[in-house]
């Protein structure tokens, strides 16, 4: 919403602020100004410039030759616009004078003849877009005179963001009402210049059919259009807005078109009703009927679009066709233009809804439909109406002969809510007495009854969105001043009942310290992934490469490699914690919380001593027993086998539960899977399912040794296709409970083994909790384990 | 003459020190102990002469002398000692860098949620958490928002099938805890929303949102304010100014906006907060009573308040991030300065 404050303050000259003031206002009464824009700013060079006479150029046929009064005498100005006239007056830039553009006037030669300053365009002024030649100024003035001062645009246009709930706040008089002291009492509609006497309109009341100045109106439709006042207006004569009604319409950002249409636009910004004016001997069969759209019809609106209708929608319509969509926007071939000389003049309600899907359908918004939208005041249309007439008479002529139309169909009754102080300071806290309620209430427009203990409150029309008690409750604490209450901490019952803090985000926390700990860098990338079967698709995504969901968190991750590695990055060691989405055959699709990680480049920051070592297998290896291990106490890493996926099948492991099910995935990306510059080393990627993880760690503690251990190096020779896991495990079957630890230290191929063998060593410790073992018991279990080996997995002993 | 003794002792400590920090081998400091400290050095000297001084001075003298002896004898175990372990290893440049071990770190905006979820811990507010794929029932309708209300247009909406959304805001899960649980409630939803806004400086599809909710007998406005006072003192620091302005919300009523005092100029007016002075952080009010009939709580009975605010904006005004495309690109430059 666009307020001119000038406006403002000639319709309620007790708001005594500066326009920076009414902003702070106005923010602090819940609807804040997003800018405030100073007009008329950089015009104060500008007069009003008198052509008193006009003489062709002798050297250039486009160019005039015009003798201007507006300085300290008059001077020659070469001008080359078409529109000008002797006698008339336009805005002039004397020399040395400075445009808002930040252009100053010199005098100049042009073609041979002096020019001493400019008649100036709306474009030139920053006025508008109208360049189609310059500003013609209509009325009477002094040359001289300071163009700001003449045609007061030495105003304010305070953009207000206007929310859903607020229908009032869509028009000048509806913000006076709120900031006046007194409220409504305090705004007064000024009179018209020559049509003081603006409130002589008759009304004719009907139900949903009538006649007005010969013109036939019915509606078909009273469900969505409750109400519908019409007017025909004699012998208009269509021309230029005179600069007064000019101004204030480029005051509130809109573009003067003529004195019809500037006119219901003027009261649209002033009390908020649309209005819409149409060329009465272009409405075939002088009819008028607010219907459905037929099948195959269509419009060519006022923005110059052939629209076709759907057929159910509201259209005004004449005795053959649409001639407007109701609450948007008028018909072209209805058009009031400059051979219009008799209006007919609509002043209606239509359903909010109804024009809404109009407006949505057609994808086209305008002033009109974004007040319907929001809601329009039923009781304010008969003075829209009266208001729209007085001003028409007095800028464009005419008479209304007939007593004007008022259909209602489904006449407007105040909705009455019952208030309960109570209940009032129940929610606010505060005890608001009666008279307060009615002190905060009564000036916008709500009516104050009683009801038994409570109140009986009746809602203006202009407030469809107050439609129960905790929206007055709402009004009061926002009059009243949200700052008017206290912010003290009270006694409260503490506690969450049932609820305790959520295990999904307690086992995220501990992910975070695990990763975290292992030198990783959080990211967060995009929920959002190119297309590929076992993803959820978006059903209007922004783009191919963003339109459907991921399923994984490592894809994105990689990506951000590539993205690193593009800018130069060659360590990169990321992780995420975040969503995945499955198809399901459920309405929504599954979600499960992973915890993703990507690596590449040095295991350390680079140093001066030694060269820098890349991540490799092992270290990958680590990471996913170190964090999947954390996670998950019993599971375990093993060769991923199938379960690879798109990992190099070589270089890939998974972390299973003791069902067997997959909890994870670690392995080496494969090169030509990303887009990484020459000197990128190996990308290695892992991903663990954190739904069933556990939030915390179980922690018990386990006696300290008090016995020694037993060492035993054994270096064993095994044929390369048994797993080095196959023999740790039968190592720890045969050993028992003895067996403290056993692990690889040397794993060796080659020279001095024979081929299809390696060589592995191991280190095993034994222990007992209870007593010192001795080397005879140590050697008997050893000797058992090597014969276990020699027979289960023809592993021996290396000599 | 016991004087002239004095005085000889006082050369030899002055002497015997200057030897001392001269010495630099072992072999110099073993010398230097025999010239003074020796059977046959210096202060052996000295004590031969008490026999040619007054018996009831040698005390003096003899005192004297000892402790010369055992000034010296320090100084030179003191100069070996750190000879000891000067001389163990071989001499490096000692002003070349470390190394060092990577360092991990959380990202900027999970320090701001959980910053934030600790100080509503404080205030007794337990996390919860829901879908991201979330119904249209429990997106809009559940929570007072009619599908063709302007409201709606403040919702540009990911949808993934007729009834069914990538969650505008996280307030849906305030109705999946009501519908769940009884009052008392308190609790704070962090995660991620969605929009169909395109990256740009200040708009990203997916961001972060943190949700609270407070909902049991007897919660008014001014518990509400309270709250939220708390936590932007705890948070911004306690000299920070809050505000409360109206605005709305089809599931807070009354609805406010909350505005701190501007972290960047601290509230004289700078180009980040256009001049006001304020920065806006959430929006909340107390739960509408729509809200509590759809979760089939009743109404006249609970009352409660609900906020939002989002941590990568906070994020972004607390760490000075000019552009919110820093947040999710992962450039491990930005990342790293958090760690």
């Amino acid at each position: 919403m666009n307020l001119s404050f000038r406006w403002l303050r000639e319709i309620a000259p007790s708001i005594d602020a500066s326009p920076a003031v009414v902003a702070e206002r106005l923010a602090m009464l819940g609807a804040p100004v997003d800018d405030s824009v100073s007009l008329g700013g950089g015009l104060a060079d500008i007069r009003v410039g008198r052509v008193r006479e006009v003489r062709e150029h002798p050297n250039a046929d486009r160019l005039r030759l015009c003798l201007v009064e507006g300085g300290a005498e008059p001077v020659q100005v070469v001008c080359g616009a078409t529109n000008v006239k002797e006698g008339a007056y336009y805005p002039f830039a004397p020399v040395g004078s400075t445009l808002p553009g930040g252009m100053k006037l010199k005098k100049v030669k042009l073609r041979g003849e002096a020019s001493e300053g400019m008649l100036c365009s709306a474009r030139e002024l920053e006025l508008g877009r109208d360049h189609e030649g310059i500003m013609t100024l209509h009325g009477e003035w002094t040359p001289g005179t300071p163009f700001v001062e003449a045609l007061g645009l030495d105003d304010t246009r305070l953009v207000i963001d206007v929310t859903p709930n607020r229908p009032d706040l869509l028009s000048h008089v509806g913000v006076a009402a709120e900031l006046a002291p007194g409220g409504r009492v305090d705004v007064s509609l000024p009179p018209f210049p020559g049509d003081a006497d603006g409130r002589g309109t008759a009304f004719a009341e009907e139900a949903t059919e009538g006649a007005t100045g010969g013109v036939a109106v019915r509606i078909e439709e009273a469900e969505l259009c409750p109400r519908y006042l019409g007017a025909v207006v004699d012998g208009v004569r269509i021309a230029p807005s005179p600069e007064w009604l000019a101004t204030r319409i480029r005051a509130v950002g809109g573009r003067p078109v003529n004195n019809v249409v500037d006119a219901t636009n003027y009261v649209l910004n002033e009390l908020g009703q649309p209005l819409h004016a149409f060329d009465l001997d272009r409405l075939a069969g002088n009819t008028v009927i607010v219907r459905r759209a037929r099948a195959g019809e269509s419009i060519r609106t006022l923005d110059g679009e052939e629209r076709d209708l759907e057929s159910g929608e509201l259209v005004i319509a004449d005795g053959e066709r649409p001639v407007a969509l109701a609450g948007v926007m008028g018909g072209e071939e209805s058009e009031v233009g400059e051979g219009t000389t008799r209006l007919f003049l609509e002043c209606a309600i239509f359903d909010p809804g109804t024009v809404r899907a109009s407006a949505r359908g057609h994808n086209l918004s305008s002033d009109a439909s974004y007040r319907f939208e929001r809601g329009v005041d039923p009781e304010g249309a008969r003075r829209a109406l009266e208001r729209v007439v007085s001003l028409i008479r007095s800028v464009a002529g005419g008479t209304v002969t007939d007593p004007a139309l008022d259909l209602a169909p489904r006449p407007f009754e105040r909705p009455r809510i019952t208030l309960r102080p109570e209940r009032v300071e129940a929610l606010l806290g505060v005890e608001v007495g009666e008279g307060e309620i009615s002190s905060l209430l009564e000036p916008i427009g709500f009516g104050i009854g009683r009801e038994g203990e409570a109140l009986e409150v009746s809602v203006p029309g202009i407030r469809s969105d107050v439609t129960r008690e905790v929206d007055l409750i709402e009004e009061i604490a926002r009059r009243r001043g949200y700052d008017t209450f206290p912010d003290e901490i009270r006694p409260f019952r503490p506690g969450t009942g049932t609820l305790r803090d959520d295990v999904g985000l307690r086992v995220e926390d501990r992910v975070r310290d695990i990763f975290v700990r292992l030198g990783f860098l959080e990211a967060r990338t995009t929920a959002f992934a190119p297309a590929a079967d076992s993803r959820v698709p978006l059903l209007h995504p922004l783009s191919a490469e963003e339109s459907h969901l991921r399923a994984t968190l490592r894809d994105e991750l990689l990506r951000r490699i590539e993205f690193n590695m593009a800018r130069g990055n060659r360590d990169v060691r990321l992780f995420e914690v975040g969503t995945v989405f499955l198809p399901s055959d459920e309405a929504r699709p599954a979600e499960a919380r992973h915890v993703a990680a990507v690596i590449t480049g040095g295991r350390a920051p680079g140093h001066w001593s030694a060269k820098a070592e890349a991540w490799d297998a092992w270290d990958l290896r680590g990471l996913l027993e170190e964090a999947g291990g954390s996670l998950y106490p019993a599971a375990r890493v093993e060769p991923a086998g199938e379960d690879a996926g798109e990992f190099v099948a070589a270089r890939a492991w998974r972390l299973i539960d003791e069902a067997g099910a997959v909890l994870g995935l670690a392995g080496k990306v494969p090169p030509g899977r990303l887009d990484l510059p020459e000197w990128a080393g190996e990308v290695w990627g892992m991903e663990i399912r954190l739904d069933n993880a556990s939030p915390e760690r179980e922690l018990v503690y386990t006696p300290i040794p008090a016995y020694p251990a037993v060492e035993r190096d054994v270096a064993l020779l095994a044929p390369t296709e048994v797993p080095a896991d196959a023999i740790r495990t039968l190592i720890r079957e045969v050993s028992g409970d003895m067996l403290e630890r056993v692990d690889p230290f040397d794993v060796y191929e080659g020279e001095g083994i024979r081929g299809g063998q390696r060589s592995i060593a191991w280190t095993l410790r034994f222990r007992s909790l209870e007593r010192t073992l001795t080397d005879r018991e140590v050697e008997t279990v050893l000797d058992e384990v090597l014969s276990a080996l020699d027979d289960r997995l023809g592993v021996r002993l290396r000599k | 003459m016991s004087e002239e003794l004095l005085g000889q002792l006082d050369r030899l400590e002055a002497e015997g020190r200057e030897a001392i920090r001269r010495a630099d081998t072992p072999d110099d400091r073993e010398e230097v102990r025999v010239r003074f400290l020796g059977r046959k050095g210096r202060l052996t000297g000295v004590l031969r002469q008490l026999g040619t001084i007054s018996p009831e001075l040698r005390p003096v003298v003899g005192a004297r002398a000892n402790e010369v002896k055992e000034a010296l004898s320090e100084l030179i175990d003191a100069a070996s000692a750190k000879a000891d372990y000067a001389g163990a290893e071989e001499p490096i440049d000692l002003s070349l860098p470390g190394r060092r071990p990577w360092q991990g770190g959380r990202h900027p905006v999970t320090l701001v949620v959980e910053e934030i979820c600790e100080i509503f811990r404080e205030l007794g507010f337990v996390r919860a958490a829901g879908p991201e794929a979330e119904t249209t029932w429990y997106n809009f309708t559940a929570l007072n928002i009619p599908l063709d209300h302007p409201a709606a247009d403040m919702h540009d909406t990911f949808f993934l099938g007729k009834d069914v959304v990538l969650r505008t805001h996280t307030s849906p899960v305030q109705a999946r805890v009501m519908e769940t649980h009884e009052p008392p409630i308190r609790v704070v939803v962090p995660g991620m929303v969605y929009r169909r806004d395109p990256f740009d400086a200040s708009h990203a599809p997916g961001f972060e949102q943190i949700e609270g909710l407070a909902v049991d007998e007897g919660i008014t406005f001014v518990d509400f304010k309270a709250t939220i006072r708390a936590f932007v003192e705890r948070f911004f620091g306690p000299d920070t100014k809050t505000r409360f302005r109206p605005s709305y919300f089809p599931f807070t009523e009354p609805s406010a906006e909350v505005d701190v005092g501007c972290q960047i100029c601290g509230g004289h007016g700078c180009s980040a907060c256009k001049g006001t002075g304020w920065m806006e952080i959430m929006g909340a009010g107390m739960v509408h009573p729509a809200v509590f009939e759809n979760v089939g709580y009743d109404s006249d009975r609970y009352t409660g308040f609900a906020f939002g605010m989002g941590p990568a904006r906070i994020a972004m005004l607390r760490y000075r991030i000019p552009d919110i495309r820093l947040l999710y690109e992962s450039d491990v430059r930005f990342l790293e300065q958090f760690a």
